[in-house]
This record gives C-alpha cells, structure tokens and sequence, in this order.
C-alpha cells in the first residue's frame, strides 16, 4: 500500500540531496552523486507512484504535517490524479537526472545548479501532493523559484538576466493569480484545505471569476498564449537537464494545477468556461507552433514548440469541460484522457529533444541551427534519439504523439452530440485549427531536424562534432523508446488512466486491454479503432521491403561522386538551404497577420560594388499589443513615484499625519 | 467609578490637551521647553490619579518616571543644549500660530467623535482618556509636522509620547515592564537625538532640518 507519508519521505530525501549538495560543492565528484541520488529518488517515486496507479488508485491517502497555517495544518494527499503526474514529474526527473550526470560533468560552474535542482524537483513533487491552498502555493512558488535560480545559473551569458527577470515577474504573477483563486474558493469562511473547498463549491459568478484566475497564474506557468511571453526566454537560458526539466514537466504541473482546481475544486462546470479554455487553447497551439517556425535558436524553437503542446492539452481539456457540462461522461472521459496521454507525451519527447538540443550545443557550441548541419555523420546515436522524437512530437504514427492526438480528434468528432450551439460550431473550427496546428509542427519538426542534422556542417564546429556521452544518450534513447512503447501499445496507458478520468469526468472510456490484437477502440469498433502494433508492423515491413527492393534491383554498387552544384563550383555550405529559407513559406502565408512579417531586399544597381542584402523583419505583436504598454506603464509610474524618494522630513512627517487623520476621519464617518 | 475619581481623573487629562495646544502656541524654544516640562507634570499628576483610582502601586512608579525623567532631566538637558548651541531666536513655524490653532480645535473633535463612538462598552474613565491621549497624540504630530526646528520635533515627539503613556496607563493592567521599557526608549531616543543635534550643528552651522534637505536635493 503507497501513502502519502511514504511520497513525502522521498521529497524529504531530495531536500536532504540538495543540503548535501551545499555541503560537497568542492568536490569533484560532487555531480555524479547528486545527479544519481537524484535519479535514485525519482526512480522511487516513479515506482511508488506507477504501482499507486497500476492498482487502480485503492482510495486517497492522505497525510498531514503539523507545518503551515496552524488551523489547517500542511496536508497532502495522493490521489489517481495526483499519482498520474507523479509520474510525469518524475519520468521526466528520472531521464534528466540519468542525462545530467554526464552533462553535468561539462558544467562550468556545478555550484549554481547542483544545489537548486534538487529542490525543483522536491518543489514539482510538492505542488503535485498538495492538499491546502498554503502547501499548494508554498510548494509552487519553491518551484518557480528553484527554477528562477535554475534559469539564472549562466547569468553572465547575453540575455538570460533579462529572461530571469521576465521569468521572475511573470511567475509572480502567476502566484498571485492563484492566491486569488484560492481566496474566491475558500470563500468569507477561510476554508483553506481542498476538502472544504469541494464540500463548498462558490456561487457561479464567482466560480467563473476564479475559472479567469486559474487561467492566469496556471495559464502562465504552462505557456497559454498571450502569457507565454517569458517561456521562450527562460526555457533556453537554463542548462539543457533543467531545460528539458521545465518545458517538459513544469508546464504539465501547471496543467496539473488547472485540472485540479477546474475539474475538482471548481464544482459543475458550465458552457462557456470550455468556450473560454476552447478558444485560447485553439490559439495557442497554432500560434505557438508557428512563433516556432521563425527560430532559428534550437531551443527556443524547441519553447515555442511547448507553448503548442500545451496549447493541445487545453484543446483535450476545453473539451472535457463542454463535455462535462452537457453531462456527457464518456465523451468527457475520452476528451481527458486524451489530454492527459498528451501531457505524459509531451513529457518524454519534449525533454528528449531538449536534452538532444544540449548533446548538440555540447557538441557544436551553439544553439543556431544555421550553424549546424551534418550531425547525422558525427552524432549517429543523438540523431537516432532526436529523429524518433521530432516524429512524435509530429504526431506520425506507430509513434505515441499521433495516439494522443488522434484521441483529441475522436473528441472532437462527438462533438455533434453537444447540445450547446456555439459549441457546436466552435468544436470543429477548434479541429481545424488543432489539424493546422500538427500539420504546422511536422513542417516545423522537419525544417529543425533537416537542417540540424542533415546536409553539410555549416561551421567548423560542427564539422569537428562528436557524439555525446553514454549517460546522456542511454537517457535519451530510453525516452525515445517509450516513445515507441507508449505509441505501439496506448491501450495500456489508456487503461492506466482510467481511475483519474473516472475521478474527473465522471466516467471511463472502456477498457482497452480487452480490445482485440491490442487496438484501441475510443467509443465504439463501429466508430473508429486504431492499433498502433498493426501500423508499426506495416511500416517496417514496407520499409524493409523497399530497402531490399532498392538495394536489390538497383544497382548494387555504391557510387560517391561530387553533388551538383548548379554549374557554381565549390559553393559554400552557408549556401544551403537554411533555417530561414524553409521558413520564408509559411513566414510569407501566416507572417504578414501574425507577425507583421516584412522581406526586405536591398539590391545594390548596376555597376555599384556593395554587397546584395536580404533582411527578414519578424515583429512579436502580442509583445508590442500587451506588454509593451504595461512595461510604458509601469515605467510611467514608477518614475512619478519616484519624486517620494526626494521629500524633505517634514513634508514625510505630514504624510504620516495626513494618513492618520484620513483614516481617523473615515472611521467617524463610517462606524 | 464613583463621582470624584472620574472628575479629578478627567481634570487631568483635559490639562494635558490644554498643555497640548500651550505648546502649539509657544514660538519661542526656551518657554517651548517650559511648557513641555509643564506638560510632563500634568501627566505625572494624572497618572499618580491613575495608581491611586484604580489602586495599582506600581503606577506611581511610571508618573515618577515621567516626573523626573520627562519633567526635569530631558527639559533642563534640552535647555543646556539650545544655550551652548546658542538658538534663543524665533522658533521658525511653516503655518501660522493661528490656523495651527485651529487645526488642533479640529483634531481634538475628531478623536472625541472617534474614539467615544468606537469605544461604548468599555469603562467611562478609559474612554475618556482614551479621547484625550488620542487628541495629545495627534497634537503632537501636528506640532512635529509644523515646526522647522529639530529641537521643536523633538519636544513634539516627546509629547506625543506623553500622549501615549496616558493612553496606557488610562487601560487597567498595563504592566509595569511595558511602561518602563517605553521610558527607557524614550530616554534613548533623547540621547540619540541630542548626539543627532550637534552633528548636524557641526556639519551645516545650523539645526534648521530644511539645511539637511538642501542636501538630499530635497525638492518641496
């Protein structure tokens, strides 16, 4: 039997690993025992967790520390719900601790992260267990912060205090926009634990109110669009272990925090919050996606990509709430676990690609895919991992990103059956913008990939790239294979995920396990199956056909002769086709709206000797739009409040005065 | 609270407003500080009022604090400084003595109405004081807010606190620690101001606090 107490033993265990780390910072060996212990906790908690889960959630354990608000006491509780993203916080903890222990020996200065990646974790696991608003919050903030300092470990490098410090705002943001959910939902009682929360669900204004908070402080931690703005920053400019750390399990405990206190805490859900969720989930897989297709940073690209995948899970999730509040459980359970099957998705191939994105910076010392090229020869293992990934992350069967993506699309076909006719028009726009958005990360995922590793090395770094270390690639092959797993056989992770749909929508879609040949049948065989065994079976069959074929009846002999350059000898590698140029299509389509996308071409005339110049202008407008003005504000008053700075004694001394006598006189008014 | 107590005790505390708007009205600092010796008296006098009405020994000890303390050491200390720092002249008020006057009228009002209305259920003597020592404190400020002079913020700082001494004393089963630790602080901050005094007087040539925020680009 798993309990609560026994989880809390574990995160205890990771902030003993973080004093420790404090303690041995000057020894050599200081990484590999920290990053061990680390995957050792993680690997225990997975474990704890899995086997919680596997049983089919026997009932909530609950604990209670005598921590916290002295009348509610520090309370966790371990539930299906909780249990499933226990394993997405340490899955990805488990395969960025095995990765950081051969990364993390390249670190130049171990003693900004060692002591803080522990307690990030401790912190996700936290937020995870927590049952009160004052440990919620609490262990949310240890990790906003915890990953602050992650953030900020190579303060030196250009732009990441500037990241950090967006970071920082954003998160405080963040924080306080759950603080006033959790005010709302405790309610003029101060009903502070869960449990009193759900006994009280708040009248339904104010449920919509706190529904607008939780998108807020929860929204902007996971990157919903427009509050994503610190995520393509922030994600980047930590070490590539906490990268793939934060874009691939932070966001999903922002999820986490969503799902809780919309579908748990909230009471009966109504229309027009999935409306809500719908629209900005909509926008923000497709902007995501296409704020991608402009990077030519890998790792910011590899952001913004999040920011899409997040954008889906809110689609998955958007649905459940319409589902739900049209009181229609199994198309309610199928729209949650699908969200949630993507959450453990996007789990394992975004941080394998972040983690393939540090293996390349190691290897090429730079994050600009147009001074890549070529690894395929060099990092044959990485690019292995890395191309497995971007072919989940693009939704391409046997793979699993195509089983939790075809889910979201079974919902979105029953979405007929809502009876609510702006739902009725608004699910299939939602598809069509969710299709445009999976067609737009292949395209994505292709242009990184092809430009990445394929082709000619485009800079003598890259030229000189070698493989990464075993630890680094055991993680990354390990994740890429459940890729593989969890792609070929979803029936068992949908089976796995029954208890916490049943918890959240009320039902379960029917057992998969039992299906035949292992497909997986969503409603019902009439309507639509898939099996991801068949589709793996044919493609390698087909595949290894082809190859036989070709290397069969063509001719047997390889030939190696010079490519064909278009009658201009010798051209350099820059004069491959980039980054840049595979995205000038879409940039032309979608950029002229999006991004206020300009070409601008300055074609010296005849006879002049400068140089011919192609300058691309993208310009972020939900930046210039939203935030911008808030930044002119702010400065704005803080420059008028600054004058307070420069009053004399006595002009201070009245002021204390005044406000005494003010609020004097409104006391005589008012009692 | 039979008849006299209560009259006597009230007596006391109106002195001590009426000292108040005394010292509002004083524009020199010598007699500024005379009368702040005289508002230390009646407050020593209404406190020993206090110990004897609500039978409590040791706040006898707090008005002979406040008697030798408030009343003769700080008021002759305070005269021997302005004699060696050689500042008999006109005490420089921002408002005129007049509408400062006023103003006080107005603050007086306002704590009765405030403090009668908030304070129904508790005993008739602590409301009463209550209101006085609210109005002491506000007066105080008011002289603080309206003088240049450092040694007239510290006299109205100093009245203040006999407003809050009053204040705490009129509250039965106030201990007698809280009274002392607040003497002794105040006793301090004395000291600290007078250090503060002749610094300043070394630095600028003057006391006058509008000299310290010419240099910090004080800008009014």
């Amino acid at each position: 039997m798993v309990t609560a107490a026994t989880l809390l033993v574990c995160v205890a265990l990771l902030l003993g690993i973080s004093a420790l780390a404090v303690t041995t910072l000057r020894w050599r060996g200081a990484s590999t025992l920290v990053y061990g212990l680390c995957a050792a906790v993680a690997l225990a908690l997975l474990g704890l967790a899995g086997t919680f889960l596997i049983a089919g959630a026997p009932g909530p354990s609950d604990a209670v520390l005598p921590l916290g608000l002295p009348w509610i006491g520090a309370r966790f509780r371990l539930d299906a719900l909780s249990a499933f993203f226990l394993i997405v916080v340490n899955l990805g903890a488990l395969a960025a601790s095995v990765y950081a222990v051969g990364y993390g020996r390249r670190e130049a200065e171990p003693g900004r992260v060692l002591p803080f990646y522990p307690a990030f974790l401790a912190g996700m696991n936290l937020v995870v267990l927590a049952d009160d608003a004052f440990s919620f919050l609490v262990a949310w903030e240890f990790m906003s912060l915890g990953s602050w300092a992650l953030v900020m470990a190579h303060h030196r490098e250009e732009g990441n205090s500037r990241a950090g410090y967006v970071y920082l705002l954003m998160a405080s943001f963040g924080a306080l926009s759950l603080l006033l959910t959790f005010g709302l939902l405790a309610g003029p009682a101060g009903g502070y634990a869960f449990d009193q929360m759900r006994l009280h669900a708040p009248p339904p204004l104010l449920a919509g109110l706190a529904l607008m908070l939780t998108l807020m402080g929860a929204g902007s931690k996971a990157g919903l669009v427009p509050l994503h703005a610190w995520l393509p920053l922030a994600h980047p400019a930590a070490p590539s272990h906490v990268s793939a750390l934060m874009s691939g399990v932070m966001t999903k405990v922002a999820i986490y925090a969503f799902i809780r206190i919309v579908f748990d805490l909230l009471g009966p859900a109504q229309v027009w919050w999935s409306v809500v969720v719908l629209v900005l989930g909509a926008g923000t897989a497709v902007l995501g996606i296409l704020y991608a297709l402009m990077q030519n940073d890998l790792k910011r690209f590899l952001a913004y990509s999040t920011v899409e995948n997040v954008g889906i899970i809110f689609i998955g999730l958007g649905l459940a709430l319409a589902f739900r509040a049209q009181h229609l459980a199994l198309a309610a359970a199928l729209a949650v676990t699908a969200a949630l099957f993507h959450v453990l998705n996007h789990a394992m191939f975004k941080s394998l690609l972040f983690m393939g994105a540090g293996a390349v910076q190691g290897a090429a010392a730079t994050r600009d895919m147009d001074r890549m090229g070529g690894l395929i020869g060099r990092m044959p293992l990485t690019t292995l991992a890395v191309l497995a990934g971007s072919m989940a992350i693009s939704g391409l069967p046997p793979l699993n990103g195509f089983a939790s993506e075809w889910l979201t699309f079974q919902a979105v076909l029953v979405s007929p059956q809502l009876a609510a006719t702006a739902l009725k028009f608004l699910v299939p726009a939602v598809g069509g913008m969710l299709a445009l958005a999976a067609a737009l990360t292949a395209a994505a995922m292709v242009r990184a990939f092809g430009v990445a590793f394929l082709g000619r090395p485009r800079s003598p770094a890259a030229a000189a790239a070698a493989e990464t270390d075993r630890w680094s690639l055991a993680a990354m092959l390990f994740l890429a294979a459940l890729c593989l797993v969890a792609g070929v056989l979803p029936g068992f992770v949908i089976d796995a995920l029954a208890p916490v749909a049943s918890a959240l929508a009320g039902g379960h879609m029917p057992q998969q396990a039992r299906q035949p040949w292992l497909s997986i049948v969503p409603i019902a065989e009439s309507r639509s199956s898939y099996n991801g065994l068949l589709v793996l079976g044919f493609v390698s069959m087909s595949a290894a056909l082809a190859a036989l074929a070709i290397h069969r009846f063509a001719s047997r002999a390889v030939r190696r002769a010079p490519a064909w350059d278009c009658g201009f000898p010798d051209a350099g590698p820059m004069t491959q086709y980039s980054a840049s140029s595979f995205a000038q299509p879409i940039r032309r389509v979608f950029g002229g709206f999006v991004f206020a996308a300009r070409d601008v071409v300055d074609m010296p005339g005849p006879g002049e000797m400068r140089p011919a110049r192609f300058k691309a202008v993208v310009r972020d407008r939900i930046w210039e739009i939203l935030y911008a003005p808030i930044a002119v504000a702010v400065d704005f008053i803080a420059r008028r409040l600054n004058r307070l700075q420069f009053l004399t004694i006595r002009v201070y001394l009245s002021l204390v005065f005044l406000a005494l006598v003010g609020l004097l006189l409104v006391l005589a008014v008012c009692v | 609270m039979t008849g006299l107590f209560f009259d006597v005790a009230h007596l006391l505390a109106g002195g001590l407003v009426l000292m108040s708007f005394a010292l509002i009205y004083q524009d020199r600092l010598s007699s500024l500080i005379n009368v702040f010796a005289a508002h230390a008296t009646v407050l020593a006098l209404a406190v020993a009022w206090q110990a004897y009405a609500q039978n409590a020994p040791h706040l006898y000890v707090t008005a002979f604090i406040a008697l030798g303390f408030k009343a003769i050491i700080i008021p002759v200390a305070l005269q021997r400084i302005i004699k060696r720092l050689g500042i008999h002249r006109e005490i420089e008020t921002v408002v005129g003595v007049g509408p400062t006057m006023l103003a006080g009228i107005g603050l007086v009002a306002l704590s009765m109405v405030v403090m009668l209305r908030v304070t129904e259920e508790a005993d008739r003597l602590a409301r009463e004081d209550l209101a006085f020592a609210l109005s002491v404190v506000l007066l105080g400020l008011l002289i603080m807010v309206t003088r240049r002079n450092a040694v007239s913020l510290i006299i109205g700082f100093m009245s203040l606190e006999n407003g809050l001494v009053l204040a705490a004393t009129g509250a039965k089963g106030m201990p007698l620690v809280v009274e002392i630790s607040v003497a002794f602080s105040v006793l301090i901050a004395f000291i600290v101001i007078g250090v503060f005094l002749f610094r300043i007087r070394e630095r600028f040539e003057t006391i006058d606090v509008s000299a310290l925020d010419r240099f910090r680009e004080g800008r009014e």
